[in-house]
């Protein structure tokens, strides 16, 4: 039977609840990533009012490090590690050099430097590592029995591991010191300096954690997807439209709109090609602009 | 505006680049004719997005979907009507670039800045989605290949495109809309687009509808970009689906940014100096010629950016 027969029988006879279950969870494990690399982009964008176009080839860049920390050590966590650590050192590196001279200029003018930047990083991977893709080793190679799947555990904890991240980076947010200096910062630029927190380098840690935790989801989605060079614009796209739904600046909303188009498209897969589930969130951004400019996930706007 | 001055030094400028850029196919080898004729396809694209980041200050990253739709449209007039018109290219193109434009315009336009860059740019890889997975009617990663037109002017001229009646083609219908555009911007509806650039707010409280001027805008802009990747269509007897990928709305911006924003000519002269850069860069690099050309134009943002043509931006609008 040809597969748009096979779609439309399923419709008709409504799609199992096993099936539903297995798209939920599988949602859930990508919303988590996805959540990772948005939390970071939301933040710089928070702080300093920067569109990082770059924040997809950070995370290509994690899982190259990564893939090539495994290849010499062949430890996984080593590796999620060192990418972090190196990412947002490199992070920090590019934000002193690119974006801070544009500092209180337009905003417009960020999106272009970061935008060279993706550029030059995207080629930068091909030159370096070649076109293949690479596929880092997972540390949890077990199994569990989903419905009529076996389902592996390693997509279970790589949902846990981000959630453990963004939670401890909430954590740090609200009671740690640095943290402090950093909603100070979001919160008003010029009272924050006025009562001697450095901005300037509030601007650089802050793009260095999002880099890191770009990096990190890079690992963490290699064993899933692989990882390739062009991987970036994808993530990079993903998040803007999860940042963009949630509310730009917003970190909880970004979360929520992760785990929520995620799961979208995990059960528009049901129905179509995963290429084309892609459209749902494109659709649901759309929307969003329509209807809630300001996000989904923030209070009613005055 | 006020100097009367300034204007003659423009056209004389003005008629030395058309005479140069019309003698240039007779004199110059093959490659470089094919060059400067892609060089004016590209600067018509890039004056097109200048309409937007120059002159409204919306940065467009979606301009490969208006590009794209008219190789498209053109492809679609060429493969379905016997025997194919250049006319009826020309139509369908820019009909089809349009019908986008004013789809994308009526949405991205209720955002600003920023919102407005991520949105055009997910509207084009919805566009790149769409072209690229439905095979049957656009080839899907293939494209669609046809034949080339003849080149025909009811009364005047009929005959088939050699390299130098599509260069000279390519000229009139590139010089024409710079002229318009340059109209255009000069027009009341152009001094309102330079408002809203200027003070959006400001330009509203004055009463002026700024939701419609964005979208006429757009609309224009897509429509000249259309009318570039008609002539693309034209040159190159295909269209595929690489050219609504967001690389191309990159590359459109980096003209943009390159060649001075605001200037209309800018853009042109972006173009040629970011195709020529590619061409001395690939030497040495090969396909890795966006590493330094990357870095050269995030060096531009910073540090000079007004663009090649920025120090010329009064004498060019004037």
């Amino acid at each position: 039977m040809d597969p748009a027969q096979l779609a439309a029988g399923a419709l008709a006879v409504a799609i199992p609840v096993d099936q539903i279950l297995i798209q939920t969870v599988n949602g859930l494990v990508n919303g988590m990533i996805l959540a990772l690399v948005a939390s970071g982009l939301t933040l710089i964008f928070g702080i300093m009012d920067v569109v990082n176009f770059a924040h997809g080839d950070l995370v290509m860049l994690g899982g190259f490090t990564g893939a090539v920390t495994i290849a010499a050590t062949g430890n996984f966590w080593l590796a999620l590690l060192v990418a972090s650590l190196v990412i947002a050192v490199f992070g920090a590196a590019l934000q002193a050099t690119t974006l801070r001279p544009l500092l209180g200029r337009d905003p417009l003018t960020t999106i272009l430097a970061t935008f060279g930047m993706s550029l030059v990083l995207q080629k930068y991977a091909i030159w370096q590592w070649g076109p293949s893709a690479r596929k880092i080793q997972e540390p949890l190679t077990g199994q569990f029995q989903l419905f009529y799947l076996e389902y592996p555990w390693y997509r279970i904890l790589t949902a846990v591991l981000s959630a453990a991240i963004i939670g401890s980076f909430w954590l740090f947010l609200r009671y740690g010191k640095y943290g402090v200096w950093i909603r100070a910062t979001t919160q008003d630029r010029i009272m924050a300096s006025a009562m001697g927190i450095p901005v300037p380098w509030v601007h650089t840690g802050v793009f260095a954690i999002g880099a890191g935790m770009a990096a990190a989801s890079g690992v963490l989605f290699g064993p899933l997807g692989g990882v390739t060079q062009n991987m970036g614009l994808d993530f990079t796209l993903r998040a803007f439209i999860v940042v963009v739904v949630g509310g730009m600046g917003n970190l909880g909303g970004s979360i929520f709109a992760s785990i929520f188009i995620s799961l979208l498209e995990a059960y528009a897969s049901l129905i179509v090609s995963p290429a084309q589930a892609v459209i749902v969130s494109f659709v649901v951004l759309i929307l969003t602009l329509l209807f809630r400019p300001t996000g989904l996930f923030v209070p009613t706007p005055k | 505006m006020t100097a009367r001055r300034a204007p003659a030094a423009y056209w004389t400028g003005f008629a030395v680049v058309l005479v140069l850029l019309a003698l240039a196919p007779l004199v110059l080898p093959e490659f470089w004719r094919r060059f400067v004729t892609e060089i004016l396809i590209w600067g018509l694209l890039a004056m097109s997005s200048d309409i937007l980041i120059g002159y409204t200050g919306m940065v467009s990253f979606g301009h490969s979907v208006f590009f794209g739709l008219g190789m498209y449209g053109a492809a679609a007039a060429l493969l379905s009507v016997k025997p194919p018109n250049l006319w009826l290219a020309l139509l369908y193109g820019l009909v089809a670039a349009a019908a986008v434009a004013a789809f994308v315009a009526y949405f991205a336009t209720r955002l600003r800045d920023i919102y407005f860059a991520i949105t055009t740019l997910v509207f084009s890889q919805i566009f790149y989605v769409i072209i690229f997975t439905w095979t049957e009617f656009t080839g899907g990663e293939n494209g669609l290949t046809f034949a080339q037109p003849p080149l025909s002017i009811p009364g005047l001229w009929a005959g088939r495109f050699t390299p130098e009646t599509l260069h000279w083609f390519v000229l009139a219908v590139v010089t024409i809309s710079y002229l318009l555009l340059r109209r255009i911007t000069q027009s009341p509806f152009g001094m309102v687009l330079q408002s809203i650039r200027e003070n959006e707010p400001r330009t509203r409280a004055i009463g002026y509808a700024v939701e419609r001027y964005k979208i006429v805008a757009v609309m224009l802009s897509g429509l000249f970009a259309g009318l570039a990747g008609i002539l693309y269509a034209v040159q190159n007897k295909f269209a595929a689906p690489d050219f609504v990928f967001f690389l191309v709305s990159g590359e459109v911006v980096i003209f943009n940014v390159m060649g001075g924003m605001g200037t209309l000519v800018g853009p042109v002269a972006g173009a040629a100096f970011f195709l020529l850069l590619r061409e001395g860069v690939s030497r040495y690099f090969t396909e890795y010629y966006l590493i330094p050309v990357g870095i050269i134009f995030t060096a531009m943002v910073i540090f000079m950016p007004q663009g090649l043509l920025g120090f010329a931006k009064r004498r060019l609008n004037e």
